[in-house]
């Protein structure tokens, strides 16, 4: 199967089962993109993220632009951006033309108080196989520790922890040399 | 239709962060148009984020059928993807010229960490979202329980695709009344 279709398939399928947002893409892509397909590897998955915080657009959609870019070109961008857009906009004007409201129906509340579960206990086993990648030594350790702390307690803006943390690397880096 | 295209335009070059970082931008849009209204955009967000996809785009489909039906859903998530594919084609093409260089390599270093770190800080948030029922925002141990199950079948099972974890919380989450 043409690689620009396999793309739009796996694309199709991480935009239709991502609940909650950019983040909640994550297990879907490790699986999906990592160990299915191996179109990047888990470390590449944190760079597409981390230039998804700092550019405009919705993180979900930038990370199947690299990821398709990255496979099949120009080509293969456009394919995985449009099969990860292409879920939301079938279901959504279903919804939004048919079921006025959609929101009152308890088996709605009922299923979506259930996968909030799900897709935290999935964010949760990422984090772990992310973290292992990822923080490896102490710079990493305490660049990990300041901006999760940070994050939480303030309001600090995600790109800016970014181009900090980026900054920090090159600098650190540098001193080893 | 071309004005529903280039407001989308707008607010995917001019949202940086997140979906949720088109709201100000919605807002402003229900103020000059007809095509929604102010109180419409809490209903909007709550499908979003109900449904499956990136928020952004949902909220996209959702305004542009309101404006103009199916192909309004259609052109409005268009024009919103196509700034940011843009913008990542130039960047990804740029990265791939350097990512050999050291400088380079030493960035994303410190990008990976802080990517990590974003990401869990997400993820304490979900924790909240997830673990304190949506009425009473007290802590749930129905969904504690959930939650243990699911945590140890993605132990035992590695390999497990996310999509049956999903599917099964759904079914408990609805036989179960969560």
């Amino acid at each position: 199967m043409s690689l620009i279709i396999k793309l739009f398939l796996a694309f199709l399928r991480i935009g239709a089962f991502t609940f909650g947002g950019g983040y909640a893409m994550l297990p879907m892509l490790q699986k999906e993109v990592v160990e299915k397909n191996g179109w990047a590897s888990e470390e590449e998955l944190l760079d597409y993220f981390a230039v998804g915080q700092c550019t405009p657009g919705v993180i979900a959609v930038n990370t199947a632009t690299f990821v398709g870019f990255k496979n099949k070109g120009i080509l293969g961008a456009i394919s995985a951006t449009l099969g990860v857009i292409t879920p939301s906009v079938i279901i959504i004007t279903t919804i939004a033309a048919l079921i006025s409201n959609f929101l009152e129906y308890k088996v709605v509340m009922h299923a979506m108080a259930g996968i909030r579960v799900a897709v935290f206990v999935l964010i949760l086993s990422s984090v772990i196989k992310l973290f292992k990648k990822s923080i490896k030594d102490l710079p990493t350790i305490i660049i990990f520790l300041i901006i999760l702390v940070l994050s939480i307690f303030t309001e600090i803006s995600s790109p800016v922890f970014v181009v900090l943390a980026g900054l920090a690397g090159f600098l650190l880096k540098r001193g080893d040399r | 239709m071309i004005r529903l295209a280039f407001e989308f335009f707008k607010i995917g070059l001019f949202s940086v962060g997140g979906g949720l970082a088109t709201l100000p931008f919605l807002y402003e849009l229900a103020e000059k148009t007809s095509w929604f209204d102010v109180s419409d955009i809490s209903n909007m967000v709550a499908i979003s984020e109900s449904t499956p996809g990136p928020i952004g785009v949902n909220m996209a489909s959702f305004t542009g059928f309101k404006n103009s039906g199916v192909l309004g859903s259609i052109i409005a998530s268009l024009s919103l993807v196509l700034p940011s594919l843009i913008i990542i084609l130039i960047i990804a093409r740029f990265l791939n010229k350097f990512k050999n260089s050291r400088h380079v390599k030493d960035v994303f270093y410190g990008l990976r960490a802080a990517s990590t770190a974003l990401i869990a800080a997400a993820g304490l948030n979900i924790f909240k979202i997830a673990f304190f029922s949506a009425e009473t925002s007290a802590f749930s141990y129905k969904y504690a329980i959930l939650g243990v199950i699911l945590g140890l079948i993605l132990w035992k099972f590695k390999k497990i695709h996310p999509v049956l974890l999903i599917v099964l919380s759904a079914i408990v989450g609805i036989i179960f009344k969560f």
